[in-house]
């Protein structure tokens, strides 16, 4: 047993020294190919060129951080709170599904930056507007998936539940929510990706802070090896909220385990 | 235990006041169902249908598929309703699911997130009864079935004929009068299949309920049933009621007596006739 478990352990750091060693063999050519043709640094600077910038700003670089991180967080939550309900509604009544429907279709296929200044002429420059846009651009996939869960319970289960004489709220919180939680946690995890994008674009077009606002400012200034550096900031913090996501999930939905090759790749 | 004995007596006795054995415990009368298709075409699923099932007696319904009986379990389920007709249970008309009707399905239907124990208590919570007062009943459940030590096993941890098994407690939990079971081994191969009806009589024995039971297998109505009803499809009609006077208890060895071959054989010819017929 315990030389099995060795043996996966090796098998792991094998896998992920070969991906680190990859990452690595990418940044020393990048390095050596800035150097040895000295491309000139506003064009594209070396690893260390962006290490060193990013660092001479790191005194305002939490404040831009937290301002963009409280912009995903929010418009994720506010995707949460209106698109959960709005799925319910959808499935429990057929007249909302045929109104809300395509009111839904459309909002989906306006260009989420072009509401944006919409919105800043309705709400406000701040960051109300940027956490309602960056929950525009989340919304969608949460409802799609939350009616898709509510509606996959099996037919013979509900013909169960029927048969029990048993109330819509009962049947509502013991079968078809828990029933929906794998698929509300897939929508999520797209939904949280598609948060962070929301925030930059809310960033760019009305903000004065936020790793959105640092990259378009930086670009203004030329200062190419801080967009890099705020690029890179703003992939962790999409790949960390990611992760915390489906954290969650494995602690809510354990009866849905996925299988190996699904969790390796999650 | 003692005390929930003593109970099931008092019950019984008092069902014995109340119907005064004047009505049979379910009855169908003049039962046709209609169901209209999406491409907008009416089906017959049962036509005039009639037929009453004593307390206590274990009725299997064969048929060839299309013949409705998934239907006449849902109309005493009370999950549908009949197009004319009546179906009555302890001789009042069924217009709403009645909690004297427990269900096994063709597949065990479990909730996944859920252990073996509390998808056996699942009935209950849908009923709004409280859970506590029936938690040994749901143990002693579990354990008639021999699922002893899966308690908190998740369905997905068990094999399909313990997963039906988990379906049958939760069918029982409540104490129904009547258990519908619908294909409940059809999902299972023929060991398990077997294993699980002798099973299903011990339960039936013991806890004394009046089964009515669906099945594609000729052999297994016959082994289980103390009366076969034959159906025909399209539509739904009965052709055929059987008193199967076999003795019991039946084991596996019932299957090889020349009585049990003869009872096979006339629902055989029934079933062949009619398909010949048409």
């Amino acid at each position: 047993m315990r030389k099995a478990a060795a043996a996966v352990l090796r098998g792991r750091l094998l896998e992920y020294g070969r991906g680190a060693l990859a990452v690595v063999a990418i940044l020393v050519a990048w390095e050596l190919f800035c150097r040895i043709f000295s491309v000139p640094k506003w064009l594209l600077p070396g690893p260390s060129q962006i290490l060193v910038e990013t660092w001479s700003i790191r005194h305002v670089l939490p404040m831009h951080f937290a301002a963009t991180l409280t912009t995903v967080l929010g418009g994720f939550g506010l995707a949460i709170v209106t698109g959960i309900p709005i799925a319910v509604l959808v499935v429990y009544s057929p007249f909302l599904r045929r109104v809300i429907f395509p009111l839904l279709l459309m909002l989906q296929s306006v260009p989420k930056v072009a509401l944006a200044p919409l919105l800043l002429l309705w709400v406000g420059y701040g960051q109300v507007s940027n956490i309602i846009i960056a929950a525009t651009v989340a919304f969608f996939p949460i409802v799609i998936n939350t009616a898709t869960g509510l509606e996959s319970v099996d037919n013979e289960l509900l013909e169960l539940t029927t048969s029990l004489d048993a109330g819509v709220a009962r049947v509502f919180w013991r079968v078809r929510l828990p029933w929906a939680l794998p698929y509300i946690f897939s929508s999520l995890k797209v939904a949280i990706t598609l948060a962070v994008i929301g925030a930059v674009v809310a960033e760019f077009v009305g903000s004065d802070k936020g790793l959105g606002y640092l990259i378009l400012t930086s670009s203004g200034a030329m200062k190419t090896s801080v967009m890099f550096g705020v690029l890179v900031l703003l992939s962790l913090l999409g790949i960390a909220s990611f992760y915390a996501v489906a954290w969650v999930e494995r602690r809510l939905c354990p009866w849905y385990l996925p299988t190996d090759s699904e969790a390796r790749a999650a | 235990m003692a005390s929930s004995e003593a109970g099931d007596e008092k019950l019984n006795a008092l069902r014995g006041n109340v119907t005064g054995e004047a009505h049979p415990l379910v009855s169908l009368e003049g039962v046709t169902r209609r169901f209209v298709t999406r491409a907008g075409v009416e089906v017959t699923a049962l036509e005039d249908v009639s037929l009453a099932i004593e307390r206590d007696q274990f009725v299997t319904f064969v048929g060839p598929s299309g013949c409705g009986k998934t239907t006449l379990m849902k109309l005493v389920g009370g999950i549908i309703t009949p197009t004319c007709g009546e179906v009555r249970l302890n001789g009042a008309v069924l217009v709403r699911p009645s909690r004297k009707i427990g269900m096994v399905f063709q597949r065990p239907v479990l909730l996944p997130w859920c252990s073996v124990l509390d998808n056996v208590l699942f009935p209950l919570k849908m009923l709004g009864w409280p859970v506590v007062p029936r938690m040994s009943e749901a143990q002693k459940l579990i354990d008639i079935v021999g699922l002893h030590g899966f308690e908190h096993a998740l369905p997905g941890e068990l094999s399909g004929g313990m997963q039906q098994r988990v379906s049958i407690c939760r069918a029982l939990i409540y104490d129904p009068e009547v258990l519908l079971m619908d294909e409940p081994f059809a999902a299972l191969d023929a060991m398990m299949r077997e294993d699980l009806g002798f099973e299903l009589l011990r339960i039936w024995n013991e806890k004394r309920k009046t089964v009515v039971f669906v099945t594609h297998s000729i052999g297994e109505a016959v082994m289980l049933a103390d009366r076969v009803i034959v159906m025909t499809a399209r539509p739904g009609r009965v052709v055929m009621d059987v008193e199967i006077t076999l003795p019991r208890p039946r084991t596996p060895a019932t299957e090889f007596t020349d009585g049990f071959q003869e009872f096979v054989q006339k629902i055989k010819s029934a079933v062949y006739a009619e398909a010949r017929a048409r």
